[in-house]
Protein backbone atom coordinates (compact mmCIF):
# COMPACT_ATOMS: atom_id res chain seq x y z
CA UNK A 1 0.00 0.00 0.00
CA UNK A 2 2.77 2.50 1.29
CA UNK A 3 4.86 1.70 -2.03
CA UNK A 4 1.68 1.96 -4.04
CA UNK A 5 1.23 5.60 -2.85
CA UNK A 6 4.73 6.28 -3.06
CA UNK A 7 4.52 5.65 -7.16
CA UNK A 8 1.59 7.91 -7.37
CA UNK A 9 3.38 10.53 -5.25
CA UNK A 10 6.39 9.71 -7.86
CA UNK A 11 4.66 10.30 -11.25
CA UNK A 12 1.40 12.25 -9.85
CA UNK A 13 2.38 14.96 -13.06
CA UNK A 14 2.25 11.95 -15.51
CA UNK A 15 -0.56 9.87 -14.03
CA UNK A 16 -2.45 13.41 -13.61
CA UNK A 17 -1.95 14.64 -17.42
CA UNK A 18 -2.33 11.39 -18.88
CA UNK A 19 -5.70 10.91 -17.46
CA UNK A 20 -6.81 14.60 -18.82
CA UNK A 21 -5.78 13.19 -22.20
CA UNK A 22 -7.86 9.74 -21.83
CA UNK A 23 -10.92 11.72 -20.38
CA UNK A 24 -10.39 14.22 -23.34
CA UNK A 25 -10.33 11.46 -25.75
CA UNK A 26 -13.31 9.51 -24.41
CA UNK A 27 -15.34 12.87 -24.36
CA UNK A 28 -14.36 13.19 -27.92
CA UNK A 29 -15.55 9.56 -29.23
CA UNK A 30 -18.53 9.41 -27.29
CA UNK A 31 -19.63 13.34 -29.15
CA UNK A 32 -17.97 12.29 -32.61
CA UNK A 33 -17.81 8.46 -33.26
CA UNK A 34 -17.74 8.88 -36.74
CA UNK A 35 -14.28 11.02 -36.85
CA UNK A 36 -12.84 9.31 -33.60
CA UNK A 37 -13.11 6.42 -33.90
CA UNK A 38 -11.75 6.49 -37.22
CA UNK A 39 -7.60 6.03 -37.97
CA UNK A 40 -7.37 8.47 -40.58
CA UNK A 41 -8.48 11.25 -37.64
CA UNK A 42 -5.25 9.81 -35.62
CA UNK A 43 -3.02 10.02 -39.14
CA UNK A 44 -3.89 13.62 -39.73
CA UNK A 45 -2.91 14.37 -36.40
CA UNK A 46 0.24 12.32 -36.12
CA UNK A 47 1.37 14.33 -39.88
CA UNK A 48 1.29 17.31 -37.86
CA UNK A 49 2.12 15.96 -34.20
CA UNK A 50 6.08 15.15 -34.68
CA UNK A 51 7.07 18.48 -35.09
CA UNK A 52 5.00 19.28 -31.80
CA UNK A 53 6.54 16.79 -29.86
CA UNK A 54 10.05 17.97 -30.87
CA UNK A 55 9.81 21.53 -29.97
CA UNK A 56 7.88 20.50 -26.72
CA UNK A 57 10.70 17.96 -25.51
CA UNK A 58 12.98 20.63 -26.33
CA UNK A 59 11.43 23.47 -24.55
CA UNK A 60 11.19 21.64 -21.48
CA UNK A 61 15.24 22.00 -20.95
CA UNK A 62 14.92 26.07 -21.68
CA UNK A 63 11.69 26.37 -19.45
CA UNK A 64 13.42 24.24 -16.59
CA UNK A 65 16.67 26.48 -16.87
CA UNK A 66 14.55 28.97 -15.44
CA UNK A 67 14.18 30.82 -19.33
CA UNK A 68 11.85 30.92 -22.14
CA UNK A 69 12.40 30.85 -25.47
CA UNK A 70 9.76 32.13 -28.05
CA UNK A 71 11.81 32.84 -31.32
CA UNK A 72 11.18 29.78 -31.96
CA UNK A 73 8.51 29.74 -34.40
CA UNK A 74 10.81 32.40 -36.71
CA UNK A 75 13.54 29.73 -36.35
CA UNK A 76 11.19 27.12 -37.59
CA UNK A 77 10.32 29.48 -39.82
CA UNK A 78 13.64 30.85 -41.05
CA UNK A 79 15.08 27.36 -41.06
CA UNK A 80 12.00 25.83 -43.34
CA UNK A 81 13.02 28.63 -45.87
CA UNK A 82 17.06 28.66 -45.95
CA UNK A 83 15.95 24.59 -46.86
CA UNK A 84 13.41 25.49 -49.33
CA UNK A 85 16.36 27.79 -51.22
CA UNK A 86 19.11 25.70 -51.58
CA UNK A 87 16.47 22.76 -52.34
CA UNK A 88 15.27 25.05 -55.37
CA UNK A 89 18.97 25.88 -56.24
CA UNK A 90 19.46 22.15 -57.04
CA UNK A 91 21.25 20.99 -54.06
CA UNK A 92 20.40 17.57 -52.25
CA UNK A 93 17.94 18.36 -49.78
CA UNK A 94 20.16 15.99 -47.40
CA UNK A 95 22.82 19.19 -47.34
CA UNK A 96 20.10 21.66 -46.90
CA UNK A 97 18.77 19.84 -44.05
CA UNK A 98 22.18 19.83 -42.40
CA UNK A 99 22.37 23.97 -43.39
CA UNK A 100 19.55 24.17 -41.91
CA UNK A 101 19.83 22.80 -38.77
CA UNK A 102 23.26 24.35 -38.43
CA UNK A 103 21.63 27.81 -38.92
CA UNK A 104 19.24 27.18 -36.60
CA UNK A 105 21.67 26.17 -34.17
CA UNK A 106 23.37 29.08 -34.52
CA UNK A 107 19.99 31.37 -34.01
CA UNK A 108 19.75 29.59 -30.78
CA UNK A 109 23.87 30.41 -29.74
CA UNK A 110 22.96 33.90 -30.58
CA UNK A 111 19.73 33.78 -28.16
CA UNK A 112 22.05 32.28 -25.71
CA UNK A 113 24.49 34.93 -25.86
CA UNK A 114 22.27 37.80 -25.60
CA UNK A 115 20.89 35.92 -22.10
CA UNK A 116 24.57 34.75 -20.66
CA UNK A 117 26.67 37.49 -21.85
CA UNK A 118 24.51 40.22 -22.57
CA UNK A 119 22.58 39.49 -19.52
CA UNK A 120 18.94 40.17 -21.45
CA UNK A 121 15.77 38.81 -20.12
CA UNK A 122 15.24 35.83 -22.04
CA UNK A 123 11.55 36.48 -22.27
CA UNK A 124 11.79 39.73 -24.03
CA UNK A 125 14.99 39.30 -26.11
CA UNK A 126 13.12 35.85 -27.63
CA UNK A 127 10.54 37.29 -28.18
CA UNK A 128 12.17 40.52 -30.38
CA UNK A 129 13.92 37.75 -31.76
CA UNK A 130 10.85 35.73 -32.91
CA UNK A 131 9.87 39.81 -34.66
CA UNK A 132 13.10 40.44 -36.05
CA UNK A 133 13.87 36.64 -37.85
CA UNK A 134 9.98 37.03 -38.72
CA UNK A 135 10.42 40.49 -40.39
CA UNK A 136 13.69 39.27 -42.11
CA UNK A 137 12.00 36.27 -44.01
CA UNK A 138 9.72 38.52 -45.05
CA UNK A 139 11.45 41.31 -46.27
CA UNK A 140 13.56 38.37 -48.16
CA UNK A 141 10.74 36.17 -49.59
CA UNK A 142 8.55 39.39 -50.24
CA UNK A 143 5.63 37.38 -48.86
CA UNK A 144 5.62 34.80 -51.51
CA UNK A 145 4.95 30.86 -50.98
CA UNK A 146 8.78 28.72 -52.33
CA UNK A 147 6.68 25.41 -53.76
CA UNK A 148 9.04 22.54 -54.08
CA UNK A 149 7.15 19.75 -55.50
CA UNK A 150 9.64 18.02 -56.87
CA UNK A 151 10.67 16.30 -53.11
CA UNK A 152 7.74 14.42 -52.93
CA UNK A 153 9.60 11.53 -54.95
CA UNK A 154 13.39 11.73 -53.04
CA UNK A 155 14.82 9.61 -50.89
CA UNK A 156 15.20 12.19 -48.85
CA UNK A 157 11.28 12.74 -48.20
CA UNK A 158 10.62 8.89 -47.44
CA UNK A 159 12.57 9.27 -44.78
CA UNK A 160 12.01 12.26 -43.12
CA UNK A 161 8.16 11.98 -44.35
CA UNK A 162 7.00 9.11 -45.84
CA UNK A 163 4.30 6.62 -44.09
CA UNK A 164 4.99 3.12 -42.69
CA UNK A 165 1.94 1.17 -43.14
CA UNK A 166 -0.58 4.15 -42.50
CA UNK A 167 1.61 5.33 -39.82
CA UNK A 168 3.55 8.69 -41.01
CA UNK A 169 6.99 8.69 -40.50
CA UNK A 170 7.44 12.35 -38.45
CA UNK A 171 6.36 10.25 -35.53
CA UNK A 172 8.63 7.51 -35.21
CA UNK A 173 11.83 10.30 -36.15
CA UNK A 174 9.73 12.75 -33.11
CA UNK A 175 9.62 9.65 -30.54
CA UNK A 176 12.80 8.83 -31.32
CA UNK A 177 14.02 12.17 -30.47
CA UNK A 178 12.10 12.65 -27.36
CA UNK A 179 13.52 9.53 -26.01
CA UNK A 180 16.39 10.69 -26.36
CA UNK A 181 15.39 14.24 -24.79
CA UNK A 182 14.09 12.27 -21.87
CA UNK A 183 17.24 10.46 -21.45
CA UNK A 184 19.33 13.66 -21.19
CA UNK A 185 17.42 15.39 -19.09
CA UNK A 186 16.49 12.65 -16.00
CA UNK A 187 19.56 10.21 -16.67
CA UNK A 188 22.25 12.52 -17.86
CA UNK A 189 24.32 15.30 -15.92
CA UNK A 190 23.20 18.18 -18.39
CA UNK A 191 19.99 17.74 -17.90
CA UNK A 192 20.94 17.70 -14.17
CA UNK A 193 22.75 20.53 -14.75
CA UNK A 194 19.56 22.41 -16.51
CA UNK A 195 16.87 22.00 -13.52
CA UNK A 196 19.71 23.06 -10.70
CA UNK A 197 20.61 26.41 -12.70
CA UNK A 198 17.04 26.82 -12.54
CA UNK A 199 16.46 25.89 -9.12
CA UNK A 200 19.07 27.89 -7.39
CA UNK A 201 21.63 29.04 -9.87
CA UNK A 202 24.33 30.63 -7.01
CA UNK A 203 24.08 27.22 -5.91
CA UNK A 204 24.73 25.72 -8.90
CA UNK A 205 27.68 27.76 -9.77
CA UNK A 206 29.32 27.25 -6.51
CA UNK A 207 29.14 23.33 -7.06
CA UNK A 208 30.81 23.44 -10.29
CA UNK A 209 27.75 23.81 -12.49
CA UNK A 210 28.85 25.89 -15.77
CA UNK A 211 25.95 28.13 -15.42
CA UNK A 212 26.61 30.20 -19.12
CA UNK A 213 27.87 26.94 -20.96
CA UNK A 214 24.65 25.19 -20.60
CA UNK A 215 22.01 28.09 -21.15
CA UNK A 216 23.41 28.56 -24.21
CA UNK A 217 23.61 24.87 -24.90
CA UNK A 218 19.62 25.03 -24.21
CA UNK A 219 19.23 27.68 -26.78
CA UNK A 220 20.91 25.90 -29.38
CA UNK A 221 19.23 22.35 -28.60
CA UNK A 222 15.92 24.58 -29.04
CA UNK A 223 17.28 26.27 -32.44
CA UNK A 224 17.92 22.55 -33.69
CA UNK A 225 14.89 21.56 -32.89
CA UNK A 226 12.93 24.17 -34.51
CA UNK A 227 14.92 23.75 -37.98
CA UNK A 228 14.34 19.89 -37.54
CA UNK A 229 10.53 20.95 -36.94
CA UNK A 230 10.92 23.63 -39.88
CA UNK A 231 12.34 21.09 -42.70
CA UNK A 232 9.38 18.64 -41.36
CA UNK A 233 6.53 20.67 -41.83
CA UNK A 234 7.56 22.17 -45.38
CA UNK A 235 8.04 18.00 -46.48
CA UNK A 236 3.87 17.57 -45.41
CA UNK A 237 3.13 19.67 -48.24
CA UNK A 238 5.99 20.51 -50.08
CA UNK A 239 5.91 23.79 -50.04
CA UNK A 240 7.87 26.75 -47.88
CA UNK A 241 5.21 29.06 -46.62
CA UNK A 242 6.43 32.60 -45.32
CA UNK A 243 4.36 32.12 -41.97
CA UNK A 244 5.63 28.14 -41.44
CA UNK A 245 5.81 27.92 -37.55
CA UNK A 246 3.68 31.14 -36.47
CA UNK A 247 1.03 29.37 -35.52
CA UNK A 248 3.09 27.07 -32.77
CA UNK A 249 4.18 30.07 -30.15
CA UNK A 250 1.02 29.51 -27.92
CA UNK A 251 0.91 25.55 -28.65
CA UNK A 252 4.60 24.53 -27.46
CA UNK A 253 4.49 26.66 -24.58
CA UNK A 254 0.59 25.13 -23.35
CA UNK A 255 2.06 21.79 -24.45
CA UNK A 256 5.17 22.03 -21.63
CA UNK A 257 3.26 24.24 -18.89
CA UNK A 258 -0.58 21.36 -19.34
CA UNK A 259 2.24 18.78 -19.20
CA UNK A 260 3.31 19.98 -15.64
CA UNK A 261 6.89 21.57 -16.37
CA UNK A 262 5.96 24.69 -13.72
CA UNK A 263 6.88 27.93 -14.79
CA UNK A 264 9.28 28.65 -12.21
CA UNK A 265 12.22 26.62 -13.46
CA UNK A 266 14.05 23.88 -11.35
CA UNK A 267 11.92 20.55 -12.47
CA UNK A 268 10.19 19.68 -15.63
CA UNK A 269 8.70 16.63 -17.61
CA UNK A 270 9.69 15.68 -21.20
CA UNK A 271 7.00 13.05 -21.01
CA UNK A 272 4.41 15.19 -19.37
CA UNK A 273 4.92 17.79 -22.64
CA UNK A 274 4.84 15.24 -24.90
CA UNK A 275 1.49 13.84 -23.44
CA UNK A 276 0.53 17.89 -23.84
CA UNK A 277 1.86 17.90 -27.27
CA UNK A 278 -1.07 14.76 -27.87
CA UNK A 279 -3.51 16.46 -25.62
CA UNK A 280 -3.41 20.15 -27.96
CA UNK A 281 -3.13 17.96 -31.51
CA UNK A 282 -6.26 16.60 -30.62
CA UNK A 283 -7.96 18.99 -29.40
CA UNK A 284 -7.22 20.96 -32.53
CA UNK A 285 -8.75 17.89 -34.59
CA UNK A 286 -11.95 17.91 -32.16
CA UNK A 287 -12.41 21.62 -32.82
CA UNK A 288 -12.25 21.12 -36.64
CA UNK A 289 -14.49 17.91 -36.43
CA UNK A 290 -17.15 19.38 -34.13
CA UNK A 291 -17.47 22.99 -36.55
CA UNK A 292 -16.16 25.07 -34.91
CA UNK A 293 -13.63 27.90 -36.60
CA UNK A 294 -10.01 28.43 -36.29
CA UNK A 295 -10.92 31.04 -33.64
CA UNK A 296 -12.01 28.75 -30.95
CA UNK A 297 -8.67 26.94 -31.30
CA UNK A 298 -7.08 30.11 -29.89
CA UNK A 299 -9.10 30.58 -27.46
CA UNK A 300 -8.93 27.24 -26.12
CA UNK A 301 -5.74 26.89 -26.19
CA UNK A 302 -5.15 30.37 -24.33
CA UNK A 303 -7.88 28.63 -21.88
CA UNK A 304 -5.57 25.62 -21.51
CA UNK A 305 -2.62 27.62 -20.61
CA UNK A 306 -4.14 29.62 -18.02
CA UNK A 307 -5.86 26.53 -16.37
CA UNK A 308 -2.46 24.66 -16.54
CA UNK A 309 -0.68 27.34 -14.26
CA UNK A 310 -3.45 27.41 -12.10
CA UNK A 311 -3.12 23.65 -11.72
CA UNK A 312 0.77 23.90 -11.03
CA UNK A 313 -0.29 25.98 -8.13
CA UNK A 314 -2.52 23.05 -6.58
CA UNK A 315 -0.75 20.33 -7.44
CA UNK A 316 1.60 19.88 -4.92
CA UNK A 317 3.58 21.71 -6.79
CA UNK A 318 5.87 23.80 -4.91
CA UNK A 319 7.95 27.12 -5.43
CA UNK A 320 11.09 27.37 -3.64
CA UNK B 1 58.92 31.91 3.24
CA UNK B 2 58.74 30.03 -0.75
CA UNK B 3 54.82 29.06 -1.27
CA UNK B 4 55.96 25.94 -0.85
CA UNK B 5 55.47 25.90 2.64
CA UNK B 6 51.57 25.97 2.65
CA UNK B 7 48.84 24.47 1.29
CA UNK B 8 47.33 27.12 -0.58
CA UNK B 9 48.36 30.60 -0.94
CA UNK B 10 46.45 34.03 -2.10
CA UNK B 11 48.93 36.69 -3.06
CA UNK B 12 47.77 40.57 -3.27
CA UNK B 13 44.00 39.40 -4.04
CA UNK B 14 41.83 42.06 -5.30
CA UNK B 15 38.39 42.22 -6.12
CA UNK B 16 36.07 44.98 -7.16
CA UNK B 17 32.45 44.21 -7.18
CA UNK B 18 30.99 47.17 -9.89
CA UNK B 19 33.26 49.80 -8.47
CA UNK B 20 33.71 48.68 -4.89
CA UNK B 21 36.63 47.46 -3.46
CA UNK B 22 35.81 44.34 -1.62
CA UNK B 23 39.06 42.69 -1.23
CA UNK B 24 42.05 45.15 -1.19
CA UNK B 25 45.50 43.43 -1.54
CA UNK B 26 44.98 40.35 0.79
CA UNK B 27 47.79 37.98 1.29
CA UNK B 28 45.86 34.53 3.00
CA UNK B 29 47.26 31.12 3.80
CA UNK B 30 46.47 28.01 5.07
CA UNK B 31 49.29 25.88 5.97
CA UNK B 32 49.20 21.61 5.80
CA UNK B 33 47.07 20.56 8.54
CA UNK B 34 46.21 23.44 9.90
CA UNK B 35 42.80 24.81 10.97
CA UNK B 36 42.40 28.82 10.32
CA UNK B 37 39.58 30.40 11.63
CA UNK B 38 38.45 33.64 9.33
CA UNK B 39 36.33 36.15 11.39
CA UNK B 40 35.54 39.96 10.84
CA UNK B 41 32.35 41.93 10.64
CA UNK B 42 29.20 41.38 8.11
CA UNK B 43 30.46 42.28 4.66
CA UNK B 44 34.48 42.32 6.14
CA UNK B 45 35.07 40.29 2.34
CA UNK B 46 35.70 36.46 4.46
CA UNK B 47 32.99 35.42 1.87
CA UNK B 48 34.62 36.77 -1.52
CA UNK B 49 37.52 35.95 -0.52
CA UNK B 50 37.08 32.20 -0.10
CA UNK B 51 35.05 32.09 -3.33
CA UNK B 52 37.84 33.28 -4.88
CA UNK B 53 40.01 30.46 -3.16
CA UNK B 54 36.99 28.11 -4.42
CA UNK B 55 36.80 29.70 -8.57
CA UNK B 56 33.53 30.41 -7.95
CA UNK B 57 34.74 34.28 -8.49
CA UNK B 58 38.08 35.42 -10.46
CA UNK B 59 40.26 37.63 -8.64
CA UNK B 60 40.91 41.21 -10.41
CA UNK B 61 44.76 41.18 -9.15
CA UNK B 62 46.92 38.49 -7.35
CA UNK B 63 47.34 34.78 -7.60
CA UNK B 64 46.74 31.50 -5.95
CA UNK B 65 49.15 28.68 -5.45
CA UNK B 66 48.15 25.70 -4.35
CA UNK B 67 50.89 23.08 -2.93
CA UNK B 68 53.50 25.37 -4.36
CA UNK B 69 51.89 25.35 -7.90
CA UNK B 70 50.35 27.96 -9.31
CA UNK B 71 47.20 28.11 -10.20
CA UNK B 72 45.78 29.65 -13.75
CA UNK B 73 41.96 29.84 -14.74
CA UNK B 74 40.72 28.91 -11.39
CA UNK B 75 37.25 27.62 -11.92
CA UNK B 76 34.97 25.46 -9.15
CA UNK B 77 35.45 22.44 -10.85
CA UNK B 78 39.61 22.33 -10.80
CA UNK B 79 39.36 23.39 -7.10
CA UNK B 80 36.92 20.94 -6.56
CA UNK B 81 39.10 18.30 -8.42
CA UNK B 82 42.60 20.11 -6.66
CA UNK B 83 40.74 18.72 -3.48
CA UNK B 84 39.00 21.78 -1.85
CA UNK B 85 35.33 21.23 -0.64
CA UNK B 86 33.81 24.35 0.75
CA UNK B 87 30.17 24.49 2.95
CA UNK B 88 28.71 27.99 1.46
CA UNK B 89 27.37 30.28 3.74
CA UNK B 90 24.18 29.73 1.61
CA UNK B 91 24.43 26.28 1.95
CA UNK B 92 24.55 25.41 -2.07
CA UNK B 93 21.67 23.61 -2.50
CA UNK B 94 18.98 23.07 -4.76
CA UNK B 95 15.54 22.87 -2.60
CA UNK B 96 13.34 21.07 -5.45
CA UNK B 97 15.31 18.31 -5.80
CA UNK B 98 16.13 15.06 -3.43
CA UNK B 99 18.99 14.23 -1.06
CA UNK B 100 21.13 11.87 -3.93
CA UNK B 101 20.80 15.24 -6.01
CA UNK B 102 21.81 17.43 -3.92
CA UNK B 103 25.10 15.66 -2.83
CA UNK B 104 26.38 14.98 -6.49
CA UNK B 105 25.82 18.14 -7.30
CA UNK B 106 28.39 19.60 -10.11
CA UNK B 107 30.20 16.38 -9.47
CA UNK B 108 27.99 13.47 -10.09
CA UNK B 109 28.98 9.69 -10.70
CA UNK B 110 28.87 8.96 -14.16
CA UNK B 111 29.63 6.72 -17.48
CA UNK B 112 32.45 8.23 -20.10
CA UNK B 113 29.53 10.09 -22.19
CA UNK B 114 28.07 11.11 -18.83
CA UNK B 115 24.88 9.68 -17.90
CA UNK B 116 24.33 9.53 -14.51
CA UNK B 117 24.86 6.02 -12.08
CA UNK B 118 21.83 6.38 -10.30
CA UNK B 119 21.87 3.49 -8.39
CA UNK B 120 25.55 3.97 -6.93
CA UNK B 121 24.45 7.78 -6.20
CA UNK B 122 21.74 6.52 -4.17
CA UNK B 123 23.28 4.06 -2.70
CA UNK B 124 26.35 6.07 -1.56
CA UNK B 125 24.06 9.00 -0.29
CA UNK B 126 22.35 6.43 2.02
CA UNK B 127 25.53 5.23 3.58
CA UNK B 128 26.56 8.67 4.23
CA UNK B 129 23.44 9.55 5.65
CA UNK B 130 23.81 6.88 8.04
CA UNK B 131 27.52 6.98 8.84
CA UNK B 132 27.80 10.73 8.76
CA UNK B 133 24.50 12.86 8.84
CA UNK B 134 23.14 10.12 11.56
CA UNK B 135 20.01 10.01 10.31
CA UNK B 136 18.37 7.04 11.06
CA UNK B 137 14.97 7.84 10.61
CA UNK B 138 13.15 6.54 8.13
CA UNK B 139 11.07 9.36 7.06
CA UNK B 140 14.44 10.75 5.55
CA UNK B 141 15.48 9.25 2.42
CA UNK B 142 17.97 9.64 -0.32
CA UNK B 143 14.73 10.57 -2.02
CA UNK B 144 13.49 13.29 0.10
CA UNK B 145 13.33 16.39 -1.14
CA UNK B 146 15.13 19.19 0.49
CA UNK B 147 12.46 21.61 0.47
CA UNK B 148 10.59 19.29 3.02
CA UNK B 149 13.76 19.49 5.34
CA UNK B 150 14.28 21.52 8.21
CA UNK B 151 16.99 24.49 8.56
CA UNK B 152 19.35 21.90 10.32
CA UNK B 153 18.76 18.85 8.61
CA UNK B 154 20.04 20.94 5.16
CA UNK B 155 22.98 22.21 6.83
CA UNK B 156 23.40 18.55 7.60
CA UNK B 157 23.32 17.50 3.92
CA UNK B 158 25.61 20.36 2.71
CA UNK B 159 28.15 19.15 5.75
CA UNK B 160 28.31 15.69 5.17
CA UNK B 161 28.45 16.37 1.05
CA UNK B 162 31.53 17.60 2.15
CA UNK B 163 32.95 15.11 4.10
CA UNK B 164 31.96 12.91 1.34
CA UNK B 165 34.41 14.10 -0.84
CA UNK B 166 37.98 13.23 -0.24
CA UNK B 167 39.37 16.79 0.02
CA UNK B 168 42.63 17.95 1.06
CA UNK B 169 41.32 21.68 2.28
CA UNK B 170 37.60 21.91 3.83
CA UNK B 171 35.99 25.47 3.77
CA UNK B 172 33.58 26.13 6.37
CA UNK B 173 31.20 29.83 5.85
CA UNK B 174 29.46 30.32 9.20
CA UNK B 175 28.47 26.54 9.05
CA UNK B 176 27.28 27.45 12.46
CA UNK B 177 24.76 29.83 11.64
CA UNK B 178 20.63 29.10 12.62
CA UNK B 179 22.23 25.49 14.17
CA UNK B 180 21.20 24.67 17.51
CA UNK B 181 23.57 23.69 20.49
CA UNK B 182 23.68 20.32 19.80
CA UNK B 183 24.05 20.20 15.74
CA UNK B 184 26.90 23.29 16.46
CA UNK B 185 29.03 20.24 18.47
CA UNK B 186 28.65 18.30 16.00
CA UNK B 187 29.83 21.09 13.63
CA UNK B 188 32.72 21.74 15.88
CA UNK B 189 33.48 18.22 16.63
CA UNK B 190 33.96 17.79 12.94
CA UNK B 191 36.60 20.78 12.48
CA UNK B 192 38.62 18.64 15.05
CA UNK B 193 38.05 15.34 13.22
CA UNK B 194 39.37 17.62 10.37
CA UNK B 195 42.82 18.64 12.12
CA UNK B 196 43.25 14.66 13.40
CA UNK B 197 42.95 13.29 10.05
CA UNK B 198 45.73 15.32 8.55
CA UNK B 199 43.97 17.66 6.39
CA UNK B 200 43.68 21.76 6.45
CA UNK B 201 40.48 23.50 7.40
CA UNK B 202 39.19 26.90 7.06
CA UNK B 203 36.48 27.89 9.68
CA UNK B 204 34.71 31.36 8.82
CA UNK B 205 32.81 32.19 12.22
CA UNK B 206 31.05 34.86 13.79
CA UNK B 207 31.89 33.21 17.13
CA UNK B 208 35.37 33.80 18.68
CA UNK B 209 34.33 31.03 21.62
CA UNK B 210 33.97 28.74 18.49
CA UNK B 211 36.72 29.16 16.38
CA UNK B 212 38.88 29.67 19.49
CA UNK B 213 37.95 26.28 20.81
CA UNK B 214 39.83 24.32 17.52
CA UNK B 215 41.76 26.63 15.14
CA UNK B 216 45.24 26.82 15.52
CA UNK B 217 45.47 30.29 13.99
CA UNK B 218 42.77 33.48 13.82
CA UNK B 219 42.91 35.79 11.17
CA UNK B 220 40.56 38.82 11.29
CA UNK B 221 39.53 40.79 8.54
CA UNK B 222 37.65 44.08 7.97
CA UNK B 223 36.49 46.09 5.34
CA UNK B 224 38.82 43.87 2.26
CA UNK B 225 41.89 43.92 4.19
CA UNK B 226 43.63 41.27 6.93
CA UNK B 227 43.79 43.09 9.65
CA UNK B 228 45.40 40.90 12.21
CA UNK B 229 46.80 37.66 12.66
CA UNK B 230 47.06 35.50 16.02
CA UNK B 231 48.67 32.04 16.73
CA UNK B 232 46.95 30.23 19.16
CA UNK B 233 48.99 29.35 21.73
CA UNK B 234 50.31 32.90 21.78
CA UNK B 235 47.29 34.90 23.02
CA UNK B 236 44.79 33.54 25.53
CA UNK B 237 40.86 34.13 24.70
CA UNK B 238 40.44 37.42 26.47
CA UNK B 239 43.23 39.21 24.90
CA UNK B 240 42.01 37.71 21.73
CA UNK B 241 38.64 39.66 22.38
CA UNK B 242 40.17 42.72 23.38
CA UNK B 243 42.46 42.88 20.21
CA UNK B 244 39.34 42.37 18.11
CA UNK B 245 37.86 45.29 19.90
CA UNK B 246 40.99 47.52 18.89
CA UNK B 247 41.02 46.17 15.47
CA UNK B 248 37.68 46.86 14.20
CA UNK B 249 37.00 49.61 16.80
CA UNK B 250 33.49 49.15 16.15
CA UNK B 251 32.96 47.59 19.58
CA UNK B 252 30.83 45.69 17.56
CA UNK B 253 29.23 42.94 20.23
CA UNK B 254 28.80 40.02 17.61
CA UNK B 255 32.27 38.92 17.51
CA UNK B 256 32.11 37.96 21.11
CA UNK B 257 28.97 35.76 20.45
CA UNK B 258 26.31 38.75 21.09
CA UNK B 259 23.93 38.95 18.23
CA UNK B 260 21.31 41.59 18.43
CA UNK B 261 22.36 42.32 22.08
CA UNK B 262 20.59 38.83 23.09
CA UNK B 263 23.81 37.11 24.54
CA UNK B 264 24.48 33.52 23.60
CA UNK B 265 25.31 31.31 25.76
CA UNK B 266 29.14 30.51 25.60
CA UNK B 267 28.81 28.09 28.37
CA UNK B 268 27.53 25.38 26.22
CA UNK B 269 30.51 25.13 24.01
CA UNK B 270 33.52 25.95 25.71
CA UNK B 271 32.96 28.44 27.40
CA UNK B 272 34.88 27.81 30.63
CA UNK B 273 38.40 28.31 28.87
N1 LIG C 1 28.04 39.09 -5.90
C1 LIG C 1 28.21 40.30 -5.33
N2 LIG C 1 27.93 41.43 -6.03
C2 LIG C 1 28.11 42.65 -5.49
N3 LIG C 1 28.56 42.86 -4.24
C3 LIG C 1 28.85 41.78 -3.49
C4 LIG C 1 28.69 40.46 -3.99
N4 LIG C 1 29.05 39.57 -3.03
C5 LIG C 1 29.44 40.34 -1.97
N5 LIG C 1 29.31 41.65 -2.24
C6 LIG C 1 29.67 42.74 -1.33
O1 LIG C 1 31.01 42.55 -0.95
C7 LIG C 1 31.21 42.87 0.41
C8 LIG C 1 31.81 41.69 1.14
O2 LIG C 1 30.85 40.67 1.22
P1 LIG C 1 31.18 39.24 1.84
O3 LIG C 1 32.42 38.73 1.24
O4 LIG C 1 29.97 38.42 1.69
O5 LIG C 1 31.42 39.60 3.37
P2 LIG C 1 31.40 38.64 4.65
O6 LIG C 1 31.33 37.22 4.18
O7 LIG C 1 32.67 38.95 5.37
O8 LIG C 1 30.20 39.02 5.45
C9 LIG C 1 29.85 43.29 0.95
O9 LIG C 1 29.79 44.69 0.94
C10 LIG C 1 28.89 42.71 -0.04
O10 LIG C 1 27.73 43.50 -0.12
MG1 LIG D 1 29.90 35.80 4.49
Amino acid sequence: MKLRIEFFNKYKISIGVTSVFLILMSIFIIANPSVFLNYRAYMAVFTTLGASIILAATMVFVVASGELDLSFPSVIGFSAWIFAVIVKSGVSPFIAFLVALFLGSIVGFLNGILVTKVQLSSLVSTLGMNFLIRGLIMILTDGIAIPLPFLRDTLFHTIFAGRIGQLPIQMLWSIGYAVICWLIFNRHRFGGHVCYIGDNVTSAREMGVRVERVKIATFVLMGFSSAFAGVMLTLINNSFWPTTGEGYLLLILAAVFLGGTPTWGGIGTIFGAIIGAFILGFIETGIVASGLTGFYKQFFYGLILILALISHRYAGLKRK
Amino acid sequence: MGENNYLMKAINISKFFRYVEVLKNVNFEVGFNEIVGLVGDNGAGKSTLIKILTGVHNADSGELYWKGEKIANHSVPQARDMGIVTVFQDKALVEQHPIWRNIFMGKEITDTIGFINIKKEKEETEKLMKEIMGFTSSTITPDTTLGNMSGGEKQGVAISRALYFDADLIILDEPTTGLSLSETKKVLSFVERIKNTGKACIFITHNLFHVYAVADRIVVMDRGKIVGNFFMGQISLEELEKKMLEITGTGDAEHFGVYSGRKINPGGLNGTR
